[in-house]
């Protein structure tokens, strides 16, 4: 059986877990931004800003790592813009994410067009290259899989560790987490629900750009038009998925990416030949669905998200 | 007032207004170390609103707060807890989903500490519970324990900041009579550790038990300050309502026919409130049944029975002799029964509404408030109006959101809505829960009149002072059993409270078979 042979691969598990990579960095960004009670639908829109932002940053002639850097501040200042309209104003959710979505996506096309107004073909950049880990990446099937990766894909894994501990053993990730739950609990330790929600949206936004900088920067090397599509609306679904925990979320990720890396090779069978390629395309999309009816059953939302909080109102 | 006693908080001329309404006006207020004082007055006196000013949540308009004759910040929280102010809320501030512990430490270390120390704060946390009797586990979830355990983990929260002035805002309106008394018994021990207490509450009782001194609010002015020893219940209730409180006169009651007729019916119990089990119950024309029993032990059940949120799954509905099993709220309403529910909060009103909204809830189809599909707003607002004036209602018009309502306000509102409907069958689920004295009077004063034009009232409570002065028969409820009626007066609290602990239905269950 061609497609059991394909899951016995290094090359395919490889090709998954670099799939995964730009959405565990979103993933992530957004469990940050929901645990503490804000649903952020600028993902999409941030994830375009940071892979131009990134790329744009290295083509101008700076370093990788400040590429990066670059993608994050740019991801953070569309947290603050985010954050600022739900969590002091109080907004709907809903309207300013997207709209978030639409700013980030259009500008991000409009800085494209000023500085590059004659190109046809959009330049490349040098991308990260594999960095294969001494040793590790000896291990058959493994090395492959997990050790000769990009170091961004390696910066992806150790993130969920630190948001892990943040989240559940520092002082601060429970005032995080608490803030999602009762910000009234929050506010009766006189501390600022205002600034504690918009410091994680803002980091977790930055984290959200930093997944679209992955796509300019690791997976290809050049930026166009479409390119994140529709990543972030997975990244959604993802943390529901994940039922708010960074470490089930990067499972999600991981699995919903196999899905998809195993759909391209099965089109490349025999099999995959007698069947139109787009039933392809859709499987891992279904399969989300109902794996996401399947997980979502038990999660537990924060119970506060999408609850604006008004601290004197009673 | 011993002259040598420590001074641990002075508020002075604290003036708060929201909007056109002004909550607190010029008051002050002193409390020694090791003291507690009282705070008592009627629902919208000010008592909560100026709480809050001192825990910094609100920001007073003018006037100014010493505690332990250091300037307080106004409007600062965290400088409240620093300074060693703490507050349990009426209603709680925990994180249902965290655990106990994780509730307790939240802002209790420095954010950007690395690591959190889990370990000592565990342990601080299990000798705190041990020392002052607040039974809990750390590990626990808050969502998972009783109303009683959260109050003991809100208690906690405090005493793990090491706060020297506790203000306590009606702690004992959701706890059982025994918790009441465990939570004193805690306190009892923190005020000899030199803890400074202010007690929020309605209930008399409570306040003379362990109140040194009595401070009382009306319409957010002080109008009266005087200690315990020196006062007696009627005393300090005349002070609270500026004139003396008279409970109503109860006419002997001159009952009618049957309205409605529940015959054997069965629920199937809810999670570990129990079902009912064949209760069989008439209520009559002029006359009030009031339903005695422990929480939990099937009000609940019965209550949706009669207003048509819940089905029953065996035995019949009779309203006025017409069998009835498609049983509605929306045709128990329009057959004339009103409902006057338990949580006026989350059953009974919509929060972000307007008092008008809220006015026409049950009955915004009727044809006095809409026409083919079209509301009548001027009906609908003249109808508000008509309750505010008739029921004194306080608040600043019919367009307020009902949110802004004190309790005993909204009950108000809920209660007009109810009785101008002029229903047959009026069923009244704890009808004065947490309400002060003076409201309690209007609400049982209303009851009885409607009594009086011949409605038949079903009165649930777990106050059994209530229940005993406005029942005329009273049915005792116990694992979803009823007992068999009893007239007024035939039964002593003392045999009421054996049947409400079980006794008596065994020999029942043999008589009838």
């Amino acid at each position: 059986m061609e497609i059991v042979e394909i899951l016995f691969t290094a090359s395919f598990w490889a090709a998954a877990i670099r799939i995964a990579s730009p959405l565990i960095f979103a993933t992530l960004g957004e469990v940050i931004c929901e645990r503490v009670g804000v649903l952020n639908l600028g993902i999409e829109g941030i994830m375009v800003a940071g892979a131009f932002a990134g790329w744009m940053a290295v083509y101008s002639g700076t370093g990788l790592w400040i590429g990066v850097g670059v993608a994050m501040v740019v991801g953070m200042v569309f947290g603050l813009l985010h954050s600022t309209l739900t969590v002091p104003f109080g907004l709907s959710q809903h309207v300013v994410g997207l709209g978030v979505t639409l700013l980030a996506t259009s500008s991000t096309y409009y800085a494209y067009r000023l500085a590059l107004p004659e190109v046809t073909t959009p330049p490349k950049i040098d991308a990260f290259q594999p960095l294969e880990i001494p040793f590790l990446s000896d291990i058959p099937m493994l090395g492959e899989a997990l050790f000769s990766q990009t170091p961004l894909t390696y910066l992806a894994f150790i993130l969920v560790g630190i948001v892990s501990f943040v989240l559940y053993r520092t002082p601060l990730g429970l005032a995080v987490r608490a803030a999602g739950e009762n910000p009234n609990a929050v506010a009766a330790q006189g501390l600022s629900v205002t600034a504690i929600r918009m410091g994680a949206v803002m980091v977790g936004s930055g984290f959200m750009a930093v997944g679209g900088a992955f796509l300019t920067m690791s997976a290809f090397d050049s930026f166009f038009f479409e390119m994140v599509n529709g990543r972030g609306w997975i990244c959604i679904a993802l943390v529901v998925f994940g039922s708010w925990r960074p470490g089930k979320a990067l499972l999600g990720a991981v699995l919903f990416a196999a899905f998809d890396a195993l759909q391209i090779r099965v089109q490349q069978t025999s099999f995959g030949t007698l069947v139109p390629y787009q039933i392809f395309l859709m499987v891992p999309y279904i399969l989300s669905i109902l794996a996401l009816v399947i997980m979502s059953r038990r999660a537990e939302v924060p119970a506060a998200l999408m609850v604006p909080f008004n601290k004197g109102e009673r | 007032m011993n002259t040598t006693a420590v001074e641990a908080l002075r508020l002075e001329g604290i003036t708060k207004r929201f909007g056109a309404l002004t909550a607190n006006d010029a008051v002050s207020l002193s409390l020694n170390k090791g003291e507690v004082v009282a705070l008592l007055g009627e629902n919208g006196a000010g008592k909560t609103t100026l709480m809050n000013i001192l825990f910094g949540q609100y920001a007073a308009d003018s006037g100014t707060v010493h505690v332990f004759g250091k300037p307080l910040p106004s409007g600062n929280s965290r400088a409240a807890l620093d300074a060693g102010v703490g507050m349990v809320h009426q209603h709680f501030t925990l994180a249902d989903n965290l655990t106990v512990q994780e509730n307790i430490t939240l802002g209790a270390e420095p954010l950007l500490r690395i690591r959190a120390d889990r370990q000592g704060a565990r342990q601080r946390i299990l000798d705190l519970s041990e020392k002052y009797h607040l039974q809990v586990s750390p590990d626990a979830r808050v969502g998972t324990l009783t109303v009683g355990e959260r109050q003991r983990v809100e208690i906690l929260k405090a005493l793990y900041r090491d706060v020297r002035i506790l203000i306590l805002d009606e702690p004992t309106a959701v706890l059982t009579p025994q918790e009441a008394d465990d939570l004193f018994a805690t306190l009892r021990l923190a005020i000899a550790d030199g803890l400074s207490i202010i007690f929020i509450s309605h209930k008399l009782h409570e306040v003379m038990a362990i109140a040194d001194r009595v401070v009382v609010l009306r319409h957010g002015k002080v109008t009266g300050g005087v200690a315990t020893k020196d006062t007696d219940k009627a005393a300090l209730a005349a002070m609270m309502m500026g004139t003396q409180a008279q409970p109503p006169k109860v006419a002997a009651a001159m009952p009618g026919a049957v309205l409605l007729q529940l015959d054997q019916v069965c629920t199937p119990d809810q999670g570990s409130a129990p079902g009912l089990k064949s209760v069989s119950l008439a209520l009559k024309a002029g006359q009030i049944i009031g339903l005695a029993g422990v929480s939990g032990n099937g009000q609940a059940a019965l209550a949706d029975v009669v207003g048509g949120t819940a089905k029953p799954t065996a035995g019949t509905l009779t309203l006025n002799g017409d069998d009835r099993l498609d049983w509605t709220p929306r045709i128990a309403v329009q057959s004339g029964i009103a409902r006057i529910p338990e949580d006026r909060h989350k059953t009974g009103t919509i929060a972000d509404f307007d008092l008008t909204e809220n006015a026409i809830l049950e009955r915004y189809t009727a044809p006095d408030f809409s026409k083919s599909g079209w509301l009548n707003w001027r009906a609908a607002r003249d109808f508000a109006n008509a309750i505010i004036t008739k029921y004194d209602v306080r608040c600043p018009g019919p367009d307020t959101p009902i949110r802004l309502l004190s309790g005993g306000n909204m009950q108000k509102l809920i209660l007009g809505r109810t009785l101008e409907a002029a229903p047959q069958v009026i069923l009244a689920n704890q009808p004065v829960r947490g309400l002060d004295i003076g409201a309690v009077h209007y609400v049982h004063s209303q009851l009885l009149a409607a009594r009086a034009r011949g409605a038949a009232v079903l009165l649930i409570s777990e106050d059994l002072d209530e229940v005993m002065a406005l029942s005329d028969v009273i049915h005792v409820i116990s694992d979803g059993r009823l007992s068999p009626g009893f007239a007024r007066g035939e039964l002593t609290p003392a045999q009421l409270g054996l049947w409400m602990a079980g006794q008596g239905f065994e020999d029942e269950m043999k008589h009838a078979s």
